[in-house]
């Protein structure tokens, strides 16, 4: 099928940038996303011009690289999934594609399509752990029974793959989802109680400094994540914040 | 041999690492603060490595090519985690984890390590709860498990399809919390480029930033890579797309022995290739082979009329359906151990019976396993009666709680349906048992540099068995590096910070800076994926599945003139100076052109078929392996000389004193 693309060119972090258009043929239902714009990228080196940059690694939608939105949608127009696995099946012949990087103040583009998304890295580190050492004898594992309820809960909020496309979604671009995944995921655990007040206190306040928006409930940001982690996970970080400035 | 000392030490088997913990020097915490070490590589090995090494009181610096820590292709691994817990009460110990390990690696692995490997295994499961990694659950709360190819115990733990993520997540929020503290430096979009060497000892690298294109030197007492595999010199492969040799390369131009590049696992359940446009392959997890069944159709029109679309499999009788691994190997079937699947696959497919369009794919079948669980469900249901159209509809959703999220993906890539169609399923590349040789405290033959996780040579063989790469990449990281290097690093207490403007760190930048504009100045005719799909065809066709001199020989040729033509005539757009994905891709590149090399020989040198490598001169009547204990029961170390084709060959000899070696049977 033939498709016409508009992509968003930008040489660095301090350059403006800009669309330009491409028009590519005999692209194959059955390509990846990607692997369409690997054909873009070859037919541009060939022409000698520099190709498209965007970030990408796994290709099979878990590692959370890929940071474009297609057509107003970050990961596209197919729920739950990410761009990697996106299919040029979703699309018709003669479509025209735009495609840019993910937008947030928080996310500064490094070029063309990607994003500086240390931010996510420092919102972790404020408290996205268990402080238990790593190298010393911890109790058996079976000595900690979880219910398997809470169990599967804390499993579904720990699998956001950090790719930011909640915040991208987002017209606050909040990175409430995000954060309230991870606190979350251990807010349901015993092991992870004995630190849940430090640890929602501290990134949450990481998350503000960032230059992240508010929550407003509008919910975007469930309907575009990847992996369909729930607003649930923010209704319970909103409680544990609560519960953690009260008691201080 | 002097040069290969793997300082196993002495006493039986099961005492060895609780002696040699108790005999190594310590560093005490003060002097640890003094201490500098760089971990090149975020996975698990390398993750989990920085963090317990900080948590120690050294000071870590961490470095990834990926914009974050968490990216690490560790992150993909779906199915599972071994350890010899024995919670089910099946008989497993830690004894019967090393023999299936040692066995599975088809008697190429040394026993000392896999018995510490096994010993461990049980410490990375209390360790990953403490740090909250959810894992799969039963109803009573306790931890659940699944069986996995090659073993008959259930000692897999599991979280859904996604453990990989759970257990690099978990490693990744430890970093953090050293990160933190201040203990760990994290770089990110960071590639190491060279390994430096001071007085014969590793002091510190070169890495370039990936955003910027500035050369850097980092200096450090000693330098742990723990870089992953090299499967991605074939092209296509589970890997991601990033996934490189750079840096075990770099180390092994510096002097470090490459061991066994020749054993690299082709995973039996994976997607087939849809074209030529192909970027990358993706694994469906060996959990899959629990419950579905293997087949190809009994005739040769069937199979023809199946790839011509006239027939669909839903239509192929019971009675000609050839399941061919339950036919082959009655006691294991469809969970033999990955190389046995592969070639098994591969066979049916040569022979005619594949069943799509190129007739390279075989069928995945869950149909039984969805009629077998809904009978269950419906009998506890109370629902003795219950029709087929009922049972089928509880069994889906059984499968759906099981596998959902792996038959999802597969839905996503293909199109199809696999609870109402088979899946169709093919061998690719996915992980390299080869890797930089290391001695028992995994330290390479350069001292003061050490190699973990896949990036080793030494726990797996020649054939790895499911579950066991995140078990290999959190024991070294974990539990076993962080007590080893102490033993090295109480020579250096006094050393202080390493000098990063001496003359060895002027040579490796220049060296660096150099191959950099060389990549910069070939003719521009052809991409570097160009080259990259070259390499990985001739890798495939004649160093893949199965291999013979003739055409190794051809392989060997083959690359060294690709390379000639690639540094001649590469084209690398933009410049070196900031983001440029073309030149980071040209130097990976560039370094499997040499690994691609050494590859084919290390296959060509071993005349015998074992594990992943099956040379079609030696093997069984019945086309099974036939492995030569006799000539090749020892570890291929090669050095380096220059060009890949005149490496010098090192052989460390493998001593079973626990083990007799067998022909392994899955019969």
């Amino acid at each position: 099928m033939k498709i016409h693309l508009k992509v968003w060119r930008q040489k660095d972090a301090n350059s403006k940038g800009h669309f330009e258009s491409y028009d590519l043929d005999h692209i194959e239902a059955d390509m990846s996303f990607l692997e369409m714009l690997d054909v873009l990228n070859e037919s541009l080196i060939n022409q000698g011009k520099e190709p498209v940059e965007f970030d990408h690694d796994c290709r099979e939608g878990i590692c959370g690289t890929c940071s474009m939105v297609i057509n107003g949608k970050p990961h596209g127009p197919q729920k739950r999934t990410t761009t990697c696995q996106l299919h040029m099946r979703s699309f018709k012949d003669g479509d025209s594609i735009t495609i840019e990087p993910f937008r947030a103040q928080a996310f500064p583009v490094i070029k063309d399509l990607i994003v500086d998304r240390s931010a996510f890295d420092r919102i972790q580190q404020a408290g996205g752990y268990i402080s238990v050492n790593t190298s010393g004898r911890p109790v058996d594992a079976n000595a900690i029974p979880i219910e398997k309820e809470y169990a599967d809960a804390s499993f579904n909020a720990a699998t956001c793959i950090g790719c930011g496309a909640c915040v991208a979604a987002c017209k606050n671009a909040s990175a409430m989802l995000f954060t309230s995944a991870k606190v979350s995921q251990y807010a349901l655990l015993p092991q992870g109680r004995v630190e849940a007040t430090t640890r929602v206190l501290n990134m949450v306040k990481q998350m503000d400094a960032e230059g992240f928006g508010n929550c407003t409930n509008t919910g975007a940001c469930e309907v575009e994540c990847p992996k369909g982690i729930s607003l649930e996970n923010i209704a319970r970080m909103n409680r544990e914040y609560l519960g953690a400035v009260v008691k201080g | 041999m002097a040069l290969l000392d793997s300082k196993v030490p002495q006493g039986p088997l099961a005492e060895k690492w609780s002696k040699h913990k108790n005999d190594i020097r310590l560093v005490n915490p003060a002097n640890k603060r003094n201490i500098d070490i760089i971990v090149v590589g975020t996975g698990l090995a390398g993750a989990s490595a920085s963090a317990t090494l900080a948590e120690l009181g050294y000071n870590v610096k961490t470095f990834c090519y990926q914009d974050s820590p968490r990216r690490a292709h560790s992150i993909a691994a779906q199915g599972g985690v071994n350890a010899a817990k024995n919670y089910q009460g099946d008989g497993d110990s830690v004894y019967r984890l090393f023999y299936d390990t040692i066995k599975g690696g088809d008697y190429r692995s040394r026993e000392a390590n896999v018995h510490r490997l096994a010993e461990v295994s049980t410490n990375i499961i209390d360790q990953c709860v403490a740090q909250g990694v959810p894992f799969a659950r039963e109803y009573g709360g306790l931890l659940d498990n699944r069986s996995f190819g090659g073993v008959q115990v259930s000692r897999t733990f599991y979280a859904k399809g996604q453990t990989g993520q759970q257990l690099l997540l978990g490693a990744y929020s430890s970093m953090n919390r050293q990160i933190q503290r201040g203990k760990i430096k994290s770089y990110t979009r960071h590639e190491m480029m060279d390994l430096v060497l001071v007085d014969g000892k590793a002091r510190g690298i070169i890495a370039r930033n990936l955003v910027t294109g500035e050369i850097e030197r980092h200096g450090a007492h000693a330098v742990v890579l723990a870089t992953g595999g090299y499967g991605n010199v074939f092209f296509l492969s589970t890997y991601c797309m990033g996934a490189n040799v750079m840096a075990a390369w770099r180390a092994h131009r510096r002097g470090a022995l490459f061991a066994n590049p020749c054993f690299t696992q082709i995973h039996p359940t994976c997607i087939p290739v849809s074209g030529d446009h192909q970027s990358k392959l993706t694994l469906m997890s060996e959990s899959l082979r629990n419950d579905g069944r293997i087949w190809v159709p009994k005739k040769l029109e069937d199979a023809q009329a199946i790839r011509e679309g006239k027939l669909k499999p839903t239509q192929i009788a019971e009675e000609d359906r050839d399941y061919y691994l339950e036919r082959r190997y009655p006691a294991f079937g469809n969970l033999v151990p990955r190389d046995v699947a592969s070639r098994a696959a591969k066979e049916r497919c040569d022979a005619g019976y594949g069943v799509n369009k190129t007739g390279e794919a075989v069928y995945l079948d869950f149909d039984s396993a969805i009629m077998r669980y809904g009978r269950e469900k419906a009998n506890t249901m109370g629902l003795k009666d219950a029709d087929d159209k009922t049972v089928r509809e509880l069994g889906e959703k059984i499968v759906e709680a099981k596998y959902g999220n792996l038959f999802q993906m597969y839905e996503k890539i293909v199109d199809e349906n696999p609870y109402k169609t088979p899946m169709k399923i093919y061998p690719a590349v996915h992980y390299a048992m080869g890797g930089l040789w290391v001695d028992y405290n995994l330290m390479t033959t350069i001292p003061g540099c050490y190699a973990a996780g896949e990036a080793n040579f030494s726990d797996h063989g020649a054939n790895r068995l499911g579950a066991s790469a995140l078990m290999q990449g959190l024991a070294d990281g974990y539990f076993v590096l962080p007590y080893t290097i102490g033993d090295y690093l109480a020579d250096d207490i006094q050393t202080g910070a390493i000098d990063t403007n001496s003359a060895a760190f002027d040579e490796a930048e220049k060296a660096v800076k150099e191959k950099l504009e060389r990549l910069m100045k070939g003719s521009g005719q052809h991409s570097v994926d160009y080259y990259h799909k070259k390499l990985g065809k001739i890798m495939w066709n004649k160093c893949g599945m199965s291999r013979n001199a003739k055409e190794l020989q051809e392989a060997i040729e083959e690359i060294a003139a690709l390379r000639k033509d690639f540094y001649e005539n590469v084209r690398v757009t933009g410049s070196a100076d900031g983001k440029n994905q073309e030149l980071e891709k040209a130097g990976r590149v560039a370094d499997f052109l040499e690994l691609g090399e050494l590859f084919a020989l290390d296959a060509l040198n071993r005349n015998e078929s074992c594990g992943g490598h099956f040379r079609e001169e030696y093997q069984t009547e019945d086309g099974e392996a036939l492995r030569d204990d006799e000539n090749y029961r020892y570890v291929a170390a090669w050095e380096y000389k220059g060009e890949p084709k005149d490496a010098v060959l090192h052989k460390e000899e493998l001593v079973y004193e626990n083990i007799e070696l067998k022909t392994r049977s899955y019969k």
